[in-house]
This record gives C-alpha cells, sequence and structure tokens, in this order.
C-alpha cells in the first residue's frame, strides 16, 4: 500500500478541504445546455393575413436578415394568387454559438379573394398535415433519432389597423384555429392609428376575443404556476401587440436606426414609445420561444394525436371533449 | 391547389455581437435550462455482482446517502436458499436548485448461489418490464406525465480476486449489453497494488473485445472543446474499467477529514486519484455523462425493445386473433375485418379502463382535499 499522497483532482477546484457534500447533479444542465448546442434549434412561425399588411417585411425585421419568401423567390410582381397558397422558406441562422433552423411559412392568397369563405381550410389542413407527419414518424416501427419537427409552433395573424373591431373573418379564422395551433395576433401596420386610437382598437379586440372564446397565446389555461401565471398576465393586458416592420435604416440622432421615415418624422420601430414591436420580439424569442414550441408539443400535438387514436376505430365520437368541427370540416 | 413549397437557403448571417445585429435567440438554451429545471430530473442506476463487494457503500459514497442504514445481512445458511430479488430505493437530491430522483435497483442473491445458472434472468425481466411500462405509457392516450423508471445505466462488480473475467461474468454482461449500458468496475480495488490494477485492467480489457462483450463506449470529444476537457476526456477512457473504492466512514488524513478506510499501514482516501478511479467513476456518472448514458438508453436501447416488441405483436396478430394487445395500434393501412374488430374491442377496453382510472384519480384527489 503506498503513503497517502495528496494528488491533483481533475475537474473540482484544487481545495485543502474536501467537499463533503457537493455530489455535482447540477452539471447536469451544463450536459444537456452542450447537447442542445450541438443539435440546434428549429423554430417554424406562420404568418397569416391580407396582402399588404407587412408580413414579409415584420419577419425580416423581427430576425434582422432576409427570410421571407419576397426576398428568397425571385417573382415578376407581386400578384395575389386566385387560391390560398402555402409556402415555406428554411433558414439556417446562428448566434453565439446556437444554431437554429427557423423555417417561415407564408400563406399569400389568404383573405384577399372576393369570397373568403373557408379560406381557413388550407391552413388548418396544412397545420394538421404536420402534426400527421410527426404521428407516423412517431409511430414507426424503426424511429429516427430525432424526429425532424416541422410542425406548425406559432400563427402569427396580421390584424389591419381599422381601429373599429375585428372583422367576421378575423373571428372565424382565430376561433377556429386557436384550437390546433398557438396564435399570436398583431396590429399591423400601427403607424396609421394614434396612441389613443390604437388602446381604443386593442380594448376592443380583447373583448371581441373574449365575447368568442378566443383563448390567443399565452393560453389563461396552460399557465404552469404561479410565476407563469404572472409573467403571463401582464402580456395579455398588452395583446395584441401594435407593430409596424422596416428593414431600412435611418440617421437618428446620430445612431443608425430601423424606421419609417415621413415627412412628420421618422417612426423608430425598436422605440417602445412607437411602437410594440420590441415587445414582440421579446415575446417570440428571447423569453417565450421555448415555451411556444412546448405548447405545441404537449398541448396542441397530443390533442390532434388522442383524436386521431380515437377517431378510426369508434367513429364519430370524441371522448376528448373538443368539438370536431375542425376534424370534419376537411 | 395548395402548393407546399420548401426553399432552404443561407440567409446573411444574423449574428454578430454587437446589439445592432442581436436578435436574441441565443437564449434559447436558457429558456429551456428554466424549463428543466422546474421539471427535475430522473437516473435509474442499477448496481450488480455478488454479495460483499461493497456495491452498497459505493452508491452511498457516490451519492452521498444512506440507503441500506437498517439492513440485515443474511447469515450462510439463509443465503442458501436465497434467489436473486430485485430491490429498489428512491432517494430525492436537491443541489444548487436541480432536482434529481434517483432510483437505486440492486440485485441482492445476484451470483451467490452454488448454482448459478441463469441468474441474470430477474436483472433481465425487470429492465424489460420498465421497458413496457414505458411504451406503454408512451403509446397510450395521456402522455402528459410520463415516469422514466428505464434502467439507465448497470454498474457490474468485478471481483478483485481473481485473474480477470469468470464465466459469471461473461455471460452476464454479454446478455445484458443489449438492454442496458453496462460499466463494469473492479471492486474493493484496495487490495491491489498500483501494478496489478494496470495488469488486470488490461487483461479485462482483452477479455472483454475477445468475448465481443459490448460494454458503455464513452463518446468521442467535439474537435472544438478545450484541452483541458480533451484531456480529462482522454484519462477517463484510458483508465476503463475503473478500479472503485467506497466508504462512508470519515478519517484523519494528513492533517485533514477524508472519506477513507483505515488500515495499520495506511489510509486509503476514496476521493485521492492516485488511490482509486472514484472521482473519474463519479465525474462520468454524475457530471460528464448522466445525460448520454439516459439518451442512449432511449434512442438505442430502448429502440431496440420496441422495434422487436412491435414486430412480434404484429406477427402473432395476423397469425393468431386472440392475442392480447396492450397498447392500442393506429392502423396504418387499411385493416381486414377480423382485424378491425379486434382492434376496436381493445380501444373500447382502455377507454373502459381509462375510464376507470379517471374515477380513482379522482377520488383520490377528493380525498385529498
Amino acid at each position: 500500500m503506498v503513503a497517502p499522497t495528496v494528488g491533483p483532482v481533475y475537474g473540482e477546484k484544487p481545495s485543502s478541504v474536501v467537499d463533503f457534500s457537493y455530489v455535482g447533479i447540477d452539471a447536469i444542465l451544463e450536459q444537456m445546455r452542450r447537447k442542445a448546442m450541438k443539435q440546434g434549434f428549429e423554430l417554424n412561425i406562420m404568418v397569416v393575413g391580407q396582402s399588404g399588411l407587412g408580413k414579409s417585411t415584420l419577419m425580416n425585421t423581427l430576425f434582422k436578415s432576409k427570410v421571407s419568401r419576397k426576398y428568397v423567390q425571385a417573382t415578376a410582381q407581386e400578384k395575389i394568387p386566385k387560391t390560398i397558397e402555402i409556402k415555406s422558406i428554411s433558414h439556417d441562422i446562428e448566434e453565439k454559438g446556437v444554431r437554429m433552423k427557423l423555417t417561415v411559412i407564408d400563406t399569400p392568397g389568404f383573405g384577399d379573394q372576393i369570397n373568403n369563405e373557408n379560406c381557413w381550410q388550407p391552413i388548418m389542413r396544412f397545420i394538421n398535415d404536420q402534426y400527421e407527419a410527426y404521428l407516423q414518424e412517431e409511430i414507426n416501427i424503426n424511429r429516427k433519432k430525432r424526429i425532424p419537427d416541422s410542425r406548425v409552433h406559432c400563427c402569427i395573424y396580421f390584424i389591419p389597423p381599422t381601429g373599429h373591431c375585428l372583422r367576421p373573418l378575423d373571428v372565424e379564422f382565430m376561433r377556429r384555429l386557436s384550437k390546433v395551433v398557438n396564435i399570436v395576433p398583431v396590429i399591423a401596420k400601427a403607424d396609421t392609428l394614434t396612441l389613443e386610437e390604437r388602446d381604443f382598437f386593442k380594448q376592443k379586440i380583447r373583448e371581441d376575443l373574449r365575447a368568442n372564446g378566443i383563448d390567443v397565446y399565452p393560453q389563461k389555461e396552460f399557465d404552469e404556476d404561479q410565476e407563469d401565471r404572472m409573467i403571463n398576465e401582464k402580456i395579455r393586458e398588452m395583446i395584441p401587440f401594435a407593430v409596424v416592420g422596416s428593414d431600412q435604416e435611418y440617421q437618428v440622432n446620430g445612431r443608425r436606426l430601423l424606421g419609417r421615415k415621413t415627412k412628420w418624422g421618422t417612426i423608430e420601430v425598436e422605440n417602445i414609445a412607437h411602437c410594440e414591436f420590441a415587445y414582440l420580439r421579446d415575446l417570440l424569442i428571447r423569453t417565450h420561444m421555448q415555451n411556444i414550441k412546448d405548447i405545441t408539443s404537449t398541448i396542441h400535438y397530443e390533442m390532434y394525436r388522442v383524436r386521431r387514436l380515437n377517431e378510426n376505430n369508434t367513429g364519430a365520437v370524441h371522448t376528448n371533449g373538443l368539438s370536431d368541427h375542425s376534424a370534419h370540416e376537411m | 391547389n395548395m402548393s407546399g413549397s420548401r426553399y432552404r437557403s443561407r440567409a446573411p448571417r444574423a449574428g454578430k455581437s454587437h446589439e445592432k445585429e442581436y436578435v436574441g435567440f441565443a437564449s434559447l438554451p436558457n429558456q429551456l435550462h428554466r424549463k428543466s429545471v422546474k421539471k427535475g430530473f430522473d437516473f435509474t442506476l442499477m448496481v450488480a455482482g455478488e454479495s460483499g463487494l461493497g456495491k452498497s457503500t459505493l452508491v452511498n459514497s457516490l451519492f452521498l446517502t444512506d440507503l441500506h442504514k437498517d439492513r440485515k445481512l443474511l447469515n450462510a445458511e439463509e443465503r442458501i436458499s436465497q434467489t436473486v430479488e430485485i430491490t429498489k430505493h428512491t432517494v430525492d437530491i436537491e443541489e444548487k436548485g436541480v432536482k434529481l430522483k434517483l432510483t437505486i435497483v440492486d440485485t441482492p442473491g445476484f451470483g451467490d448461489a452454488v448454482n448459478n445458472t441463469e441468474c441474470w434472468r430477474p436483472v433481465t425481466d425487470y429492465i424489460n418490464q420498465q421497458f413496457e411500462q414505458y411504451f406503454r405509457d408512451e403509446s397510450g392516450l395521456n402522455r402528459k406525465n410520463i415516469q422514466d423508471n428505464r434502467v439507465h445505466c448497470c454498474l457490474y462488480f468485478i471481483p478483485p480476486f481473481g485473474h480477470g473475467l469468470r464465466p459469471v461474468d461473461i455471460e452476464f454482461m454479454k446478455i445484458l449489453m443489449d438492454k442496458v449500458n453496462v460499466v463494469p468496475l473492479i471492486a474493493k480495488a484496495d487490495c491491489l497494488t498500483p501494478g496489478e490494477i494496470r495488469k488486470f485492467k488490461e487483461r479485462l480489457r482483452e477479455e472483454i473485445d475477445k468475448c465481443g462483450i459490448k460494454i458503455y463506449q464513452f463518446p468521442d470529444c467535439d474537435s472544438d472543446e478545450d484541452e483541458e476537457f480533451k484531456q480529462q476526456d482522454r484519462e477517463l477512457k484510458e483508465s476503463t474499467p475503473f478500479a472503485v473504492i467506497g466508504s462512508n466512514t470519515v478519517v484523519e488524513a494528513r492533517g485533514q477529514r477524508v472519506r477513507g478506510r483505515l488500515y495499520p499501514w495506511g489510509i486509503v482516501e476514496v476521493e485521492n486519484p492516485a488511490h482509486c478511479d472514484f472521482v473519474k467513476l463519479r465525474t462520468m456518472l454524475i457530471r460528464t455523462h448522466m445525460h448520454d448514458l439516459k439518451d442512449i438508453t432511449n434512442d438505442c436501447h430502448y429502440e431496440n425493445y420496441r422495434a422487436q416488441c412491435i414486430q412480434t405483436m404484429a406477427s402473432k396478430m395476423s397469425s393468431d386473433n386472440r392475442v392480447e394487445s396492450p397498447i392500442p395500434i393506429l392502423p396504418l393501412s387499411t385493416p381486414d375485418v377480423e382485424t378491425e374488430k379486434l382492434i376496436k374491442k381493445k380501444d373500447e377496453e382502455l377507454k373502459r379502463m381509462q375510464q376507470m382510472l379517471q374515477k380513482m384519480q379522482q377520488q383520490m384527489h377528493e380525498q385529498d382535499l
């Protein structure tokens, strides 16, 4: 037996006192983080709204790069398509070592026709198709190590800045889609509203949403604990966010800022005194991104899955208590 | 009318460090972090090997627990008729806000009998049961709070007294290598000199290789890891199988209080890397590879079990309509009438069971209020 000697201890602080009480289980967080960084993240955002509401510009502003289809696809001129199309564009973006595959799903043609009845159907079908694709991968005998996630995590709905209240189309769409996907309504092109008009409009919208039983993100029933509830209540009192998008920079007070220049002044996109773009960005990206994905996978997707597992075997009976108009409309 | 066209392109990098270009999704790992801290983690560790190899002491040393305080050790007579049991102890550990639900699965009686034929069977049965339970939960309708009781790692204790692997060691590890991450350890390493340990390890590594035993492999380092991490990783890999010593007693050595064993000829310090590989084992098991152990269990061992299970069920069902199906199957192609009837029957049964379960849960909830 060798005489006891002190040896260097790897990975631990060189200390003269043995730490009797530290096992080191908190290191698993670092292990998780390493793995997540290696794998990268996925995010799928859908934008819905009539032509000309600034959807593409807003996406570009959010991610500070040209992520919308308009810049990727060479189109001769912007024509309103005869029917609703669903177009996905994916980009690999990276920030501080964190890699993300961002997919922006555009829905040109929505709400642009003369007769817009059932215009939500192709969108609903698309969302359900993504759930179906995921489900098929999950029940496969030989499953992939990481199932590619094409499910729509978040649907940003653009409300035109009428200043009055929600239109029937808005209500119809949000009522149906809020049951299958996270909806984040925004007031588009909000630089046409004064602050008073904006506040009035928001209040009316919130009333309309409540009156129609529409649950937009962050949904009250999915708050996990007191801490979540407090944070989310503050957000619920502010939505829908009134946004202005821009990918042009201007010189303001010696700094270069994103904005829109008019004769009466320059609207600074990231200035919360001017518009609420920064709040939207913080919600979607900096604080609630993971939560949005979690709600999609643990709630919306699970509801779809339960419905599918039941419907093949028992016909029209749905045990999850959901009204089945969404399933039957297809 | 509905065109789902997909384009991929490399957008100009949105990631320069100055505030102007900062989007903010670099905070994603932290958002993930927050959720995991709230949920907590679980980990199931199995220990296997004959009685008296220091399994319980080692587990207590690793996790600073006192799991078998009131254990009554059997005497020789009682042991003659003892069969291999499976015992489970669960303990909740919290450190720096991170919660871990640790389950230790012990296998008392393993290898202790005169005739040890198939002494591994209760062990594999246990592991399979956990897989099956997880499979049911995962395929079921309510997947909200699935508990992961699958065995993530099996520490197999090899006695230091012999010259290498014994037949029971080889058989056990070969049978278990496809079901669980096997980590062989040299137990009670304080009865070997450093030279003897070195030779023993070489011998074991050769025999493990020769017999085709697939033990848990540490994943390779990324090329972009820092040098300290790579060095640590190299040393870890070169010291396997780990030679361990455990102790729950504190002794005084070189003017300090250390965890160790007091002999007339000196003091063995458990946490001294010059004395044994305890620290390496603890680092590997808890601080660097716990997540990987769980991943391999989920991505390889469990998937193998699941694939086999489905294929067995599918072939049984097509040949024998009376076979019980434990999970709701989603018919992928149009099944024949017989299969459809069976599926419908099973589904109704499942729904009834779930309704019963819901009622029971509600009753329990009402009692709690």
